[in-house]
This record gives C-alpha cells, structure tokens and sequence, in this order.
C-alpha cells in the first residue's frame, strides 16, 4: 500500500518570489560608549511576503529597522535593496511609524500626497490627488480628503498614513509598531485591514513589534531577537493558510506558535 | 420562597436624585458684570483718595481731571494737532523697532535652531547679552546713531530681538522625532524639512517670541525717546512730568497703552489665521 504517502504532509513550496530586500552579515556599534547593538544579521525579504522581528526593548529592532530604512549607516555588512546597496533614504521605502504623524496644517488629502510634493514638487502632488483618493478608498476613509488631522480618530489617523506610506508605491513597507497606540479593538481590526491591503498590493513588508499575536498573525516568518547584542535568535515560520481571521487566535496552532516565541524569548531576555 | 436572603434592599425612601451642583457666587457672576465691578471699586477708591487730601492732586489727580485730560488729548489727536504728529513718530519706531526685530530675530532664530555651530557657537553670546539690562545700551546707540528716530528704532529693535529668536529657535527644535524621520525618509532636503515641517511646527513657540517682542519694542521706544529726546510721544510724558501735568502724563500713558494692545492684538490676529490647529498639533493616538 501507497497510504503511507498520502499522510506525508506536503513540501512547503518552494520560495519561488524573487529577493526584494537582502540583509548580510548586518552588525552596527554605536562607538560612542561601544555599544553593540547589533551582530551578525543576516534576512532575505522575498516579494509579497510579510516578516515580522520581535523582541524584549533595547534588543536592537528599532536599529535594525533604521538601517534598513537607510536612517543610519551600519557598521558592517551590506543591506541591498532591489539590487541596489542602501545607503541613505530610498524612494522605494515606505515607512510607518507608532505615531500617525499627520501634520495638522494640512487636510488628509495633502497629508497623504506630501511624499510626492517632497519628491516631485507640487505639481506632481496635484496630479497625484486621484491616486490619494483611491488609496482613501481602499483604507475606508471615503469622504474624509478635506478633513484636518484634528478630525480624525486614532484608527484613521493611522488609515491616512497607512495611504501616505502607499503613495509612492514602494517596493517594501518598513513597519515600526504601527498599531501599538491604539485600544486592542481597533488594533486588531487594523492588523486585519493591513494584511488585506498587503495582499492587495503584493506588498513585500517587514514589521517592528512587542506583540506576539500579531506578529504571527500577520507573518509567514517572525524573527525572535535577543539583546546585547542584538541578534536573531529563531527563525519561526508561520504555517498558517491564508487568509488569516482573528478567529484563528484560538487555534491550538496558533497557541502552539505564541508559545514556542514566548518560551524563546523568556528564555533569551532572563539567561 | 426561592429568592436569596441578601437580594433584599434596602429601603427606597423615594427621594429624588436629581440634585444641584453649588457654585460659589463668585465663580458666576458674568464677565462684564465682574469687569464693571472692579473698574467701579477702582475709580470709586481713587476719587476717595484724592477727596480725602492725603495725597496733593498736583501728584495724584482726581479721576475727573483725567477723564477731561483724556479728552482734551483725543481731541488733539483726532484734530490731527501736534499730537497726533508725536504719536505717529513713536508709531513709526515701532513699527520699524518690530520690522527689524522680526529680520534679525527669525535669522538669528535660524542659526541657531538650525545649524550646530549656531546652537553651539551662537547661542552663549547671545545668552549673554539677553542677560544684560539692554536699557542701559540706550546711551551708547543715541551717541552711534543721534537724537534722531534712529537710536529709538535700535533700542526698541535690540529689546524685542531676543524673545523673537528664542522663539524662533525653540520652535525649530518642537518637531518629533518620527516627523523628523519621516521627512528623512521621503529623501527630503534641508529647506524642504525647515519650510514644509520645522517652521509651521514651531509657529506656536514663534508667535509667542513674536508677543513677548511686540510689548517689549514699546517699551523701548520710549525709553529710547526718554533718554535721546525727539519728537515722539515719549517726549510729550517726560514734558509733562517735568512740569508737574500728572493728568497728561496719565492721558498720555492710555493712548500709548492702545497702540501697544493694538501691535499686540495684531500679531494675535495673525496667530489665529496661520495656527488654526494650535491644540492638536502632530496628530496620532488620540483614541
């Protein structure tokens, strides 16, 4: 009999997606007090996959982040995006941040084309207004173009940065704790939103977190960091199908995974 | 029988919940009313004062003498007489004091909000100088620039500089972190950071140097006109003192005090247009 096969589960397949971002051997060393902030990093972002790094604070994410980001120079190794070494801010870099960061003096609309006014000049941002409304439309903030920053609620605040972060239609999103400031409701609810509008777009995104839940809710590979030096500690993949529900948080899988960080990181932060 | 011992409660006396929060009398009375009041109890205490003679009304005039001095000062001054030509002198320094506060202070500003060796190299002196009592430059500028409306315009410029590029410098640091990433990340240049997040960021530290400025550049003007002379409105009071006119110099101090409240009020005009969105200023987890 042949039954043995049919209960072998299944090659996860092949990463056939092309390498968007490639970070090798990435380490940085804040020499003014010789700090090593992070060591010996090495991530392959694929096209339309979702990671996430998590880790206790001062484990060197939000560093790690800025570099890939072009933010901050490390100090060995190499971050190739697209082919090409960063090495200072990129237009193909989208950024979100815990804090929407709408600028008041500007409605929603002007909020979300200032990458391109900054990038093009005003013209350009002018022409990019069907865009933004499209973008508005995708993120449910419809009818909303003409509202001040001041109007918005935190969710919607995050909405129209989550559109500013789109409009220049970036190769790869850089997500620094995008939701942690909001109530848990609406958290989830926009982690929801995020990964539709990833899917959407093929998006190719790579976030910050404190929270386990979300990281494996959203990711196909969470990285577990330990601090002093930073590092990657684990590599965990999300086998999960997609689409994810919240629903799936109650899953014995789902725990199992939450667990298997949780033990990684208790065990990296107090050893 | 089935219901639980300690669901009972206790008895309703069937008194009403609806009762009233007291307010002191004091924290009610209407702003006109309370206004009124105290400018009542003002006058009232001063007429009490110079009616009882204790005090010579050659050093304190009664509130009527005034009043008609007022008066006899507005006519002057709508009739275009030669008040009406001082005042316009020491408009003219303000208003050229606040101009040239304005240039000098948000360039100054600049420097040292903007750049390292402003912030480093910059700020100490003029720390240093703030600290000075600035009046007493007013000999020196009369001596450098004449008894003419000059050395009044430098002296009211100096007094007013300092707030406008503490503000100015302050406002340029107010911007967060994550908008100054932001801007790093959309590849942004220098003016594009200073012009289109730091400075409309900063506008509420700046308005307020602006206000601090705008009564400061008054004072300087007179004082600049008590010390050098001159034709302007400053040298009207020292006149009037000199001889002993107390209700003129009275007079004469209320009309200055609206051209002052009428810069300031101005420059909050100003204010409200461009800071519409004061209270809220970088918008994020407001709930």
């Amino acid at each position: 009999m042949s039954g043995a096969v049919a209960f072998a589960p299944s090659p996860p397949p092949e990463p056939v997606a092309k390498t968007v971002y490639q970070l090798t051997n990435v380490g940085k060393t804040y020499a003014r007090n010789a700090v090593v902030a992070l060591e010996g990093i090495n991530l392959t972002l694929r096209k339309g996959s979702f990671s996430s790094v998590i880790g206790s604070s001062g484990c060197g994410k939000s560093t790690l982040l800025k570099i890939m980001a072009g933010l901050i120079p490390p100090s060995s190794g190499r971050v190739v995006l697209q082919g090409q070494p960063v090495t200072g801010a990129r237009r193909d870099i989208g950024m979100m941040f815990q804090q929407a960061t709408l600028f008041p003096w500007r409605t929603t609309l002007e909020n979300i084309v200032l990458p391109i006014e900054i990038r093009d000049g005003r013209e350009a941002a002018k022409a990019a207004h069907d865009r933004a409304r499209a973008l508005l439309e995708l993120v449910g903030l419809k009818g909303f173009e003409k509202n001040y920053p001041s109007e918005l609620s935190g969710g919607m605040a995050q909405r129209a940065a989550i559109c500013r972060m789109l409009i220049t239609e970036p190769a790869v999103l850089l997500l620094d704790e995008p939701f942690s400031a909001l109530d848990e409701l609406t958290r989830d609810f926009m982690n929801m939103e995020l990964q539709r509008i990833c899917a959407s777009r093929e998006a190719t995104a790579f976030l910050v977190t404190h929270s386990i839940p979300e990281a494996v809710i959203l990711s196909d590979v969470v990285y577990v960091m330990r601090p002093r030096p930073g590092r990657i500690a684990e590599e965990v993949v999300i086998d999960l199908p997609r689409p994810r529900t919240l629903d799936m948080i109650t899953t014995p899988k789902f725990g199992a995974l939450v667990e298997r960080i949780r033990n990684r990181l208790d065990k990296e932060a107090f050893k | 029988m089935t219901a639980p011992a300690n669901t009972a409660a206790p008895e309703d006396t069937g008194a009403d919940t609806i009762w009233a929060e007291t307010i002191p009398w004091y924290d009610r009375v209407p702003r006109a009313i309370a206004m009124i009041f105290l400018a009542a109890v003002f006058f009232g205490l001063w007429e009490m004062i110079t009616r009882s003679g204790v005090v010579s009304p050659i050093i304190l005039p009664t509130p009527g003498e005034t009043l008609r001095d007022i008066v006899f000062v507005g006519r002057n001054l709508i009739g275009g007489e030669y008040m009406l030509a001082a005042l316009w002198v020491t408009i003219k320094e303000v208003i050229y004091g606040f101009a040239l506060a304005m240039a000098i202070g948000f360039s100054l500003g600049i420097l040292v909000g903007e750049t390292g060796f402003g912030e480093r190299a910059v700020m100490p002196y003029l720390v240093a100088i703030d600290t000075m009592p600035k009046v007493a430059f007013a000999p020196l500028f009369i001596s450098w620039l004449g008894f003419d409306i000059a050395s009044k315009v430098a002296l009211a410029a100096f007094i007013a500089t300092f707030p406008i590029v503490v503000g100015t410098a302050a406002g340029l640091h107010a911007a967060d972190t994550n908008a100054r990433m932001l801007f790093k990340t959309m590849g942004a240049s220098r003016w594009q950071t200073l012009f289109k997040m730091k400075l409309p960021t900063g506008l509420p530290q700046i308005f307020t140097g602006l206000k601090i400025g705008a009564v400061g550049v008054m004072a300087g003007a007179i004082t600049g006109e008590f010390l050098g002379g001159g034709r302007g409105f400053g040298e009207l009071i020292r006149v009037a003192a000199t001889q002993l006119n107390t209700p003129r110099v009275f007079s004469l101090i209320i009309y200055l005090s609206i051209v002052g409240m009428t810069l300031f009020g101005l420059v909050v005009w100003i204010q409200r247009r461009f800071v519409f969105w004061h209270k809220d200023r970088v918008v994020g987890s407001d709930g």
